[in-house]
C-alpha cells in the first residue's frame, strides 16, 4: 500500500486513483457519535459529499442493487414474485438499497408515470438513528456528512429502527446488527466514489461535494422545467438538516409519489422526547430522589419504635390472648398453633 | 376463627415476650427478593441502554450485546416473579378510607408525629402506592418492552408506534426507579421495617405503631375460644 | 448500427419502438440520457407495454403488437402530407427519382406477381425501367407517375391517422403529436435516432418493419447524419459478430453469400453478382465481390485453392433450399431426419417457438452435443423437471453429450458490438474445472475428423483434407493467430492495381484493409469486412485511447470498428450535394475542394466528388432505398399485414393470414390458434434484471428477478377474476405455461376495429435450472413461423388465454 492517502473523491464517473492508497477517512473526521457527549473535535474539516439520485435519468435497472450486493458481499435470498418488480420486497440487513416502482397517474391529464426511486439511507445531517443509538460510537458521523454504522459496536437494540424518519436500519435476525448504506465509506476513504454510482448505466446516481452535485441538480430541474416538470425540484429536507443522498424529483410537490418518500421528514418528536427530556428529566429527578433521600435521613430523624409502642402492643395482644395463651407463645416459635 | 380483614393467613404472632408478629411468609420473602435481584438487574442493563454514562455497566453482562439480549429477558422473568407477588397482596393493598386520613396527615408521619394518624391495616397508602405504581409500571414496560423487543417481535407494531412504545419504557422506567428508591428509603427510615423482608418478622411495637388494625386482627385470629 | 453507441448522444430525437433500450440495453442506453441531458433531446417510446424506457420518456405513445407496418407507412404518409421531407435528401440520395416497371402494383394487400401455391411473389416485375445506356431511368422532379416517389405516396395513402388507430390502437391525438416530434427532424439540420431491436425483428414481416422505419428516416434526411441512423441494438455482446461472421446457413463471412445448388461453378455463382452500376459514375463497391470471395476461398482451402479449381469453390457446402435456418433444422429433426446435432452456446429449447416441438425434436436425435458454460435446458431437455419439464425420460433415447466451455471472461477475443466496433478483450479469469475454449473444442473435434477422414477416406472427404489449418498447435488455435487470419495477408506479393511493378503488400505481410485483396490468389482473408482489424500496426481491436478531438463521440483511436474503423456508415450522407454538412454543428466529413475529410473514415472514396458520387456506395444506384427492388420476398414497400395470430382479420384481404409469402410448416397449421379461442395478444420480451437464460444461474440477478411472472392491465385482471401476485396459466394450442400475475396500469386495452384488446406480456428469463425459481420461457407459447426473408420467429406477437391458477408442481 502506498504511503499517500487517498484524495477526497469528487465524482463517481471519472477515472479513480488505481494505486492502492491508504484510507482518507478516520476517527479523526468524526463529527458526531452516538452515546459519546463528549466527542473530542475532529482534526479538520472534509469537503461535504453527496450522492445525487436524478429521478429522471433512472430507468430502475437495479444495477446499483446489484453492485451493491457485489461490493458489500450481501446474501439476500431468492425470493419469489409478488406481483411488482421490487426485489427483495424490502430493504433488508442484506440488501442496503431497493428500487421502489410506483405507477403514478397523473390526477389531472390520466398520464400515467412509472416512478422508480432508489431507496436507502439518506445519510442526514442531523441523522435520527445516530441520535436513538445507546450504544458509544456504534453510529458515527463523518465530516463530510456520511453517517456510518460501526458493527463492532451496535448491541442490536434496534432503536436506530425507531429514530430514522426514512424507515432505512435493518436488523440482522441471525447477526443481530444492524446494517444501512454506508455510502461506501470504505471506497470513499480510499478516492473511490460508491459502488452504486460506478454501476449506474445512465449517471442517474452522481456522486460528489455537495455544493457541486446542488448545482448538478439545478442544471437537471432546469431541464425538467422545459419538459413539462413544471415542479421538478431537489429534495434535501431540512427538517433533518439536509442529506447527504438527495433525489432529483420531476413531481417535486409530489415526493410521497416515490414510494412513500416523506415530504417533511424529521426526527420524530417522540424520539425527540425520549432521547431528550426523558433523560434529562428522568434522570435528574432520580438524582434528586436518591440526593433527598440521603439528606432526609441526614436531617431528619428517622422513624423508630418506642418503648410506648412496645408496651402498648403487648398489652394489646395480652388482653385479646389472655395470659395463658400469651405465656404458650412467649418464645419465638415459627410453627406456631392452628 | 375471627374474621380476616387487613392480614394474611400466614400472618401471626410468633412471640409474646417480647410481641413479634409473622409478617411475611418465606416463599413471599423468596419471591420478593428474587423480584428485587431481576429489577436490580433490570436497572442496571436498562439503564446502560438508557444513559450513555452508565453503558459502561453492559460490562456487567459481558457487553452491550449480551446485555441487550439478556434486558428483556430479565423483564419477562420480573414480570411473572412480581405476578406470583402480586397475586398474594394484591387483596390487602386495596385502597380504604383511612388511606385518605392517613395521607391528609402525612407531614406528621414525616415529622414523627403518629398519634392522630388512623389506625391501619397491613399496609398504609405510602406502601400500596409502592405496590401499585411497580404494578402499573412494571405493566407498561412488559408491554413496551415486548414492542420494542427487536430481536424476537421484529414485527409487531408499526414504527410509530414502537417510537411511542420505546418513550413509555424510558419514562416508566424513570418512575420506577423513583418508587424503588422510595421504596427503600421508606424502609430504611421506618425502622424495624426491613427485618419483615430479612427475617419475615417485625415487633409488636412496630406493628402496634404502623399497622395496628393488622397487628390487632392478627392477635384476635390466634386468640383460641375457651374449650367447650 | 449505422451509428455508434457513443453517437446517440448528438440526437435530437430518439424514437425507441421495437424495443426496449433502457430494459434490454441499459449501458447503451446512458448515451439517450446523455442527448436528454446536454442536447435537450426528446425520447419517444412506442411500445405495447409502459417500459422501462418509457419511464424517462418525453412521450409515450401504445401499440398493438405486430402493426408497426401500418404505424409507419401512416408517419411517412403524414410527412408527405405535411411537407415533412428533407427534399434535397430525398431527390439526391434515394431512390425516389428511379422509374419502375409497368407491371408493378398493390391491391388487396399483396403486390403484383402473387402466387398461392407457391406462397411466394413473382419479384420480375419489381424493378426499374433500364434506359437504352443501360443506366436505370430517373425523373429528378419526382413527378413521373411511375417514378418511386409517386408510387410511394399512392402506396401509404390509405394510412391515414384514423386507419392507423384502427389497427394499431394508437389514439390519434397521441400519434398526430409524435408525428409533430418527428416532423420536425425533417430539417436539414436535426435528426433522429431509431433504436429497435427485437420488438421489430420477431415478426413474421419484421425486416419490413425496419424498412419502414429506414424509409422514414430517409425521407428526413437522417440516415448518415450524426445522430441518426437506423440503430439496431443486438441482443448478445457479439450477434453483431455472429452475423458479420457468417453464422447464417445462407451466409458466408462479411455477408457473402452462401452458394446454391444451381450455381455449379464459381462463374455462374459470380455471374449473378456483377453489380454493375446502375447510375452513372456510381462506386457499387460490391464490384469487389471476386476479390473478397476468392480471399476468404484462400483464406479456407490455402493452397488448395487455385483458380484451376475454382479457388475451391466446389468444396464450399451449397444450399438446396434458401436457409438451413433453425426453425428448419428443428422441423428436420422432429420429422427423423437429423442424426446428430451440435448446439453451440445456444439454448433453443427456451429460445425457440414451439417448446413442445422441439422436445419432441431433440428426443428423435440420436446424439445431442451441447456447448456452454452453463447447464442449459438443452442439455437437460430430458429430465423431468414436474410441470416445468414434464417429459417420460424413460422413452428418450438421445444420448447427450455436455462440454464445458468457457465464459467471456475467461479468454482472449474480441466482441463486436452493436456499433460494429470489435473491441478485444483480455482474459480476466482461469476457466472452472474442466471447461475448455470453444475454439479447443472445436479444433479437437476438427483434427480427429481430419484424422478420420484421412485414414478412412469416406464419401466427400475433400472439403476436410483440403481445409487450411495453419496454427501453431493445430489442436488449439489461439485468438490471435484467428485474428490475424481474419484479417488477412498476402500470400505473395501484391501490386497496385494502376502501377504492376509497385508492391503494396510484400508476401506474408498482414494487409492492411480490404483494399489490398486480390481476386488472384495472391490474399487471403477470412472476413472482408473485418480486413484492417489486425494488419502489420497490430492488433487495432485493443486500442484503448479515449481521446475525441470532434466531441462527437467519434473516438476513433478506441479499437477498431468496421469497415475501414469508419464510425458512422453513409456519412457521405451528412453533406449536401456540394460536400457542405447538413448541419454545420455536427460536422462528420465536409468537402474541401479536393477531398473528404472530417472526424471520421468518409463512407465514399475519399477524391470522389460530391456532385458525381452517390453516399450509398454498397447499393449499384449510388442511392438509397425507398424502393427496394425485388430484394426482400415480401414486397419493395412494407405494407400492412397481421401476425399469423391476431386478433383481427387483415383489413385489406380478410382471406390473408399473416405475412402470405413467410414459410409456414404443414405440420404447424393445426397449432395456430384464432381469437375465438384465445382472444388475448401474447407477447415476449426481456427484463433488465437478467440476460436471456444465462443469470439465473446468478444468484445475485436471480435476487433481483427471482420468480416468472406474466403481466396484464387492470381490466383484465378484473374481467378474469386474476388476483396481482396470484397465480395464473397462460396457455393456447402449443402450450401452457403458469405464472405470478403481475397486474399493472401500464398496460392497457387498446381499442382496434372498436373492439378492446388486451395484451398478456410474457417475459422470457425462467426455466428449469438455475439458481432463480423454476419457470417457463415464452416460447412454450409461441409460434413456430418466421420472417420471410431471415426467418426469425414471430415471438412477438401470438395469442394466448388466461386463467386464475394454482402454484405448479414440481
Amino acid at each position: 500500500m502506498s504511503e499517500h492517502t487517498a484524495p477526497p473523491p469528487t465524482t463517481a464517473v471519472s477515472n479513480p486513483p488505481v494505486e492502492a492508497l491508504a484510507p482518507n477517512l478516520g476517527d479523526g473526521d468524526i463529527v458526531l457519535a452516538s452515546a459519546t457527549p463528549d466527542l473530542p473535535p475532529p482534526t479538520r474539516q472534509l469537503d461535504k459529499l453527496a450522492k445525487l439520485i436524478d429521478i429522471s435519468k433512472c430507468i430502475g435497472c437495479k444495477a446499483c442493487q446489484s453492485a451493491c450486493i457485489e461490493w458489500n458481499d450481501t446474501h439476500p435470498e431468492i425470493g419469489v414474485n409478488f406481483g411488482s418488480y421490487e426485489n427483495p420486497h424490502d430493504l433488508t440487513s442484506e440488501m442496503f438499497t431497493l428500487m421502489r416502482f410506483n405507477e403514478y397517474e397523473d390526477p389531472e391529464t390520466g398520464d400515467l408515470d412509472w416512478l422508480i426511486r432508489k431507496d436507502g439511507c439518506m445519510h442526514c445531517e442531523d441523522p435520527g438513528c445516530l441520535k436513538a443509538c445507546p450504544s458509544p460510537g456504534a453510529i458515527v458521523k463523518y465530516s463530510n456528512g456520511i453517517v456510518d454504522f460501526i458493527h463492532d459496536k451496535c448491541i442490536g437494540c434496534g432503536y436506530c429502527i425507531s429514530g430514522c424518519p426514512f424507515d432505512i436500519p435493518r436488523m440482522s435476525p441471525t447477526k443481530h446488527v444492524v446494517s444501512k448504506c454506508t455510502l461506501c465509506s470504505d471506497r470513499v476513504a480510499v478516492g473511490q466514489g460508491p459502488a452504486c454510482a460506478k454501476a449506474c448505466p445512465t449517471q442517474a446516481i452522481v456522486f460528489g461535494t455537495k455544493d457541486d452535485m446542488i448545482a448538478h441538480a439545478e442544471e437537471r430541474i432546469a431541464d425538467l422545467n422545459t419538459r413539462g416538470y413544471d415542479k421538478a425540484s431537489l429534495y434535501d429536507p431540512a427538517g433533518v438538516g439536509g442529506t447527504h443522498v438527495m433525489y432529483v424529483l420531476p413531481i417535486g410537490d409530489k415526493p410521497e409519489e416515490y414510494s412513500g418518500l416523506p415530504a417533511d421528514p424529521k426526527i420524530s418528536n417522540v424520539v425527540q422526547g425520549w432521547k431528550g427530556p426523558t433523560k434529562s428529566v428522568g434522570m435528574a429527578a432520580i438524582g434528586l430522589a436518591a440526593v433527598g433521600a440521603v439528606l432526609h435521613s441526614i436531617f431528619s430523624k428517622p422513624n423508630r419504635v418506642t418503648e410506648h409502642d412496645r408496651v402498648e402492643a403487648e398489652e394489646m395482644v395480652d388482653d385479646i390472648l389472655g395470659p395463658e395463651e400469651t405465656a404458650e407463645l412467649a418464645t419465638p416459635n415459627d410453627e406456631g398453633k392452628a | 376463627m375471627a374474621k380476616r380483614e387487613f392480614s394474611e393467613s400466614t400472618d401471626r404472632i410468633v412471640a409474646t415476650e417480647p410481641v413479634e408478629v409473622r409478617r411475611y411468609a418465606t416463599h413471599t420473602r423468596i419471591n420478593h427478593w428474587f423480584t428485587a435481584a431481576l429489577i436490580v438487574l433490570l436497572i442496571l442493563s436498562g439503564f446502560a441502554l438508557f444513559w450513555p454514562p452508565l453503558f459502561f455497566l453492559t460490562g456487567l453482562f459481558g457487553g452491550g450485546q449480551n446485555a441487550r439480549f439478556l434486558h428483556p429477558i430479565f423483564g419477562v422473568v420480573a414480570c411473572f416473579s412480581f405476578l406470583l407477588l402480586f397475586l398474594q397482596l394484591w387483596k390487602l393493598n386495596i385502597m380504604r378510607r383511612e388511606d385518605l386520613v392517613w395521607a391528609r396527615n402525612i407531614r406528621e408521619l414525616l415529622d414523627g408525629q403518629e398519634e392522630n394518624l388512623p389506625e391501619l391495616g397491613k399496609y398504609n397508602l405510602g406502601q400500596k402506592f409502592v405496590f401499585w405504581g411497580m404494578f402499573w409500571l412494571l405493566l407498561a414496560m412488559v408491554i413496551s418492552g415486548v414492542m420494542i423487543w427487536q430481536q424476537f417481535f421484529p414485527d409487531l407494531v408499526s414504527i410509530p408506534v414502537r417510537r411511542w412504545a420505546v418513550l413509555v419504557h424510558s419514562i416508566s422506567a424513570v418512575l420506577s426507579v423513583l418508587i424503588i428508591i422510595v421504596h427503600v428509603y421508606a424502609a430504611i427510615w421506618t425502622r424495624g421495617t426491613i427485618s419483615a423482608m430479612t427475617r419475615g418478622t417485625v415487633t409488636g411495637g412496630w406493628a402496634w405503631r404502623h399497622h395496628r388494625k393488622w397487628l390487632r386482627e392478627v392477635a384476635r385470629r390466634q386468640d383460641t375460644p375457651p374449650a367447650e | 448500427m449505422t451509428n455508434s453507441w457513443t453517437d446517440i448522444k448528438n440526437t435530437d430525437l430518439v424514437i425507441v419502438m421495437g424495443g426496449n433500450a433502457a430494459e434490454a440495453h441499459p449501458c447503451g442506453f446512458k448515451w439517450v440520457t446523455e442527448a436528454k441531458a446536454h442536447r435537450g433531446a426528446k425520447l419517444i417510446v412506442v411500445d405495447p407495454r409502459y417500459t422501462r424506457t418509457a419511464a424517462v420518456s418525453d412521450y409515450y405513445a401504445p401499440i398493438r403488437p405486430g402493426t408497426d407496418i401500418a404505424w409507419l407507412m401512416g408517419m411517412i404518409r403524414w410527412m408527405i402530407e405535411n411537407d415533412k421531407v428533407h427534399w434535397e435528401y430525398v431527390r439526391n440520395f434515394t431512390n425516389a427519382a428511379f422509374i419502375v416497371q409497368d407491371g408493378f402494383g398493390w391491391s388487396d394487400g399483396l403486390f403484383s406477381g402473387y402466387d398461392p401455391e407457391k406462397r411466394d411473389y413473382d419479384r420480375s416485375t419489381w424493378d426499374y425501367v433500364i434506359g437504352e445506356d443501360g443506366f436505370a431511368e430517373v425523373d429528378m422532379t419526382l413527378e413521373h407517375p411511375r417514378c418511386v416517389w409517386q408510387l410511394l405516396k399512392r402506396h401509404v395513402d390509405v394510412y391515414t391517422p384514423e386507419f392507423v388507430e384502427n389497427i394499431c390502437g394508437t389514439p390519434v391525438e397521441n400519434y398526430l403529436h409524435i408525428a409533430e416530434m418527428i416532423g420536425e427532424t425533417s430539417a436539414p439540420d436535426k435528426t433522429m435516432t431509431s433504436m429497435y431491436a427485437l420488438g421489430w425483428t420477431q415478426h413474421s414481416k419484421g425486416s419490413q418493419n425496419i424498412r419502414g422505419m429506414a424509409m422514414l428516416q430517409l425521407i428526413l434526411g437522417n440516415i448518415g447524419m450524426a445522430g441518426g441512423g437506423m440503430n439496431a441494438l443486438r441482443g448478445h455482446s457479439n450477434i453483431q459478430g455472429l452475423t458479420d461472421m457468417g453464422l447464417m446457413s445462407n451466409l458466408l463471412t462479411g455477408y457473402l453469400s452462401m452458394p446454391t445448388e444451381r450455381e455449379v461453378d464459381y462463374p455462374t455463382y459470380m455471374s449473378t453478382r456483377n453489380f454493375k452500376p446502375l447510375r452513372p459514375g456510381q462506386t457499387s463497391y460490391w464490384q469487389n465481390y471476386s476479390k473478397f470471395m476468392v480471399s476468404f476461398m484462400k483464406a479456407m482451402y490455402g493452397d488448395a485453392a487455385q483458380a484451376e479449381n475454382d479457388w475451391g469453390y466446389h468444396w464450399l457446402p451449397k444450399l438446396d433450399v434458401p436457409n438451413y435456418d433453425i426453425l428448419r433444422m428443428f422441423e428436420l429433426m422432429n420429422d427423423g431426419h437429423v442424426n446428430l446435432y451440435f448446439c453451440q452456446g445456444f439454448n433453443p429449447l427456451l429460445a425457440f417457438p414451439n417448446r413442445g416441438k422441439l422436445t419432441s425434436a431433440l428426443s428423435k436425435l440420436k446424439l445431442l452435443v451441447t456447448i456452454d458454460p452453463l447447464e442449459t435446458e438443452t442439455s437437460r431437455f430430458w429430465e423431468n423437471h414436474g410441470e416445468f419439464n414434464d417429459v417420460d425420460t424413460a422413452s428418450i433415447q438421445t444420448e447427450v453429450i455436455q462440454l464445458p466451455s468457457t465464459c467471456f471472461a475467461e479468454d482472449d477475443g474480441s466482441l463486436t458490438n452493436s456499433g460494429r466496433w470489435l473491441q478485444w478483450h483480455w482474459k480476466a479469469a482461469t476457466p472452472p474445472g474442466q471447461a475448455k475454449l470453444d475454439t479447443w473444442i472445436m479444433s479437437q473435434i476438427f483434427v480427429r475428423v481430419r484424422e478420420l477422414y484421412r485414414k478412412e477416406g469416406g464419401s466427400v472427404p475433400d472439403p476436410i483434407l483440403n481445409l487450411s489449418w495453419d496454427y501453431a498447435d493445430e489442436g488449439d488455435p489461439t485468438p490471435e493467430e484467428l485474428a490475424r487470419e481474419v484479417n488477412g495477408r498476402a500470400l505473395t506479393a501484391v501490386y497496385d492495381s494502376t502501377d504492376p511493378t509497385k508492391v503494396v503488400v510484400e508476401a506474408g505481410k498482414q494487409v492492411v484493409n480490404f483494399s489490398q485483396l486480390r481476386d488472384d490468389g495472391s490474399t487471403m482473408c477470412g472476413c472482408w469486412i473485418y480486413s484492417g482489424c489486425w494488419n502489420e500496426d497490430g492488433n487495432n481491436m485493443a486500442r484503448r485511447d479515449n481521446e475525441d478531438p470532434s466531441g462527437m463521440g467519434v473516438y476513433p483511436n478506441w479499437t477498431w470498428s468496421w469497415p475501414l474503423n469508419r464510425r458512422t456508415l453513409y456519412n457521405r450522407a451528412s453533406a449536401d450535394m456540394e460536400g457542405r454538412p447538413w448541419d454545420p454543428t455536427r460536422p462528420i466529413i465536409e468537402w474541401n475542394g479536393e477531398r473528404w475529410v472530417g472526424s471520421d473514415v468518409p463512407d465514399i472514396s475519399p477524391t470522389a466528388r460530391p456532385q458525381d458520387v452517390g453516399p450509398f456506395i454498397m447499393n449499384p444506384e449510388g442511392t438509397s432505398r425507398l424502393f427496394s427492388r425485388g430484394m426482400m420476398r415480401d414486397g419493395p414497400f412494407p405494407t400492412h399485414m397481421e401476425p399469423f395470430e391476431s386478433p383481427m382479420q387483415n383489413v385489406f384481404n380478410a382471406e390473408m393470414r399473416g405475412n402470405p409469402v413467410a414459410r409456414v410448416f404443414e405440420a404447424d397449421v393445426a397449432d395456430l390458434g384464432t381469437s375465438d379461442e384465445f382472444p388475448y395478444v401474447g407477447t415476449s420480451y426481456r427484463l433488465t434484471e437478467h440476460f436471456h437464460y444465462w443469470t439465473k444461474h446468478n444468484r445475485v440477478n436471480s435476487v433481483l428477478q427471482p420468480e416468472f411472472f406474466v403481466e396484464l392491465s387492470v381490466q383484465l385482471a378484473e374481467e378474469k377474476g386474476i388476483q396481482n401476485g396470484g397465480w395464473v396459466r397462460v396457455w393456447n394450442k402449443r402450450g401452457s405455461v403458469k405464472a405470478k400475475a403481475v397486474v399493472t396500469k401500464r398496460i392497457k386495452p387498446l381499442i382496434c376495429d372498436g373492439k378492446p384488446v388486451h395484451v398478456v406480456g410474457v417475459p422470457l428469463h425462467w426455466g428449469f435450472t438455475g439458481n432463480a425459481k423454476k419457470g417457463y420461457g415464452p416460447n412454450s407459447l409461441t409460434v413456430f413461423i418466421g420472417d420471410a426473408n431471415i426467418e426469425t420467429p414471430e415471438s412477438k406477437a401470438f395469442l394466448v388465454n388466461i386463467e386464475p391458477s394454482e402454484e405448479p408442481v414440481a
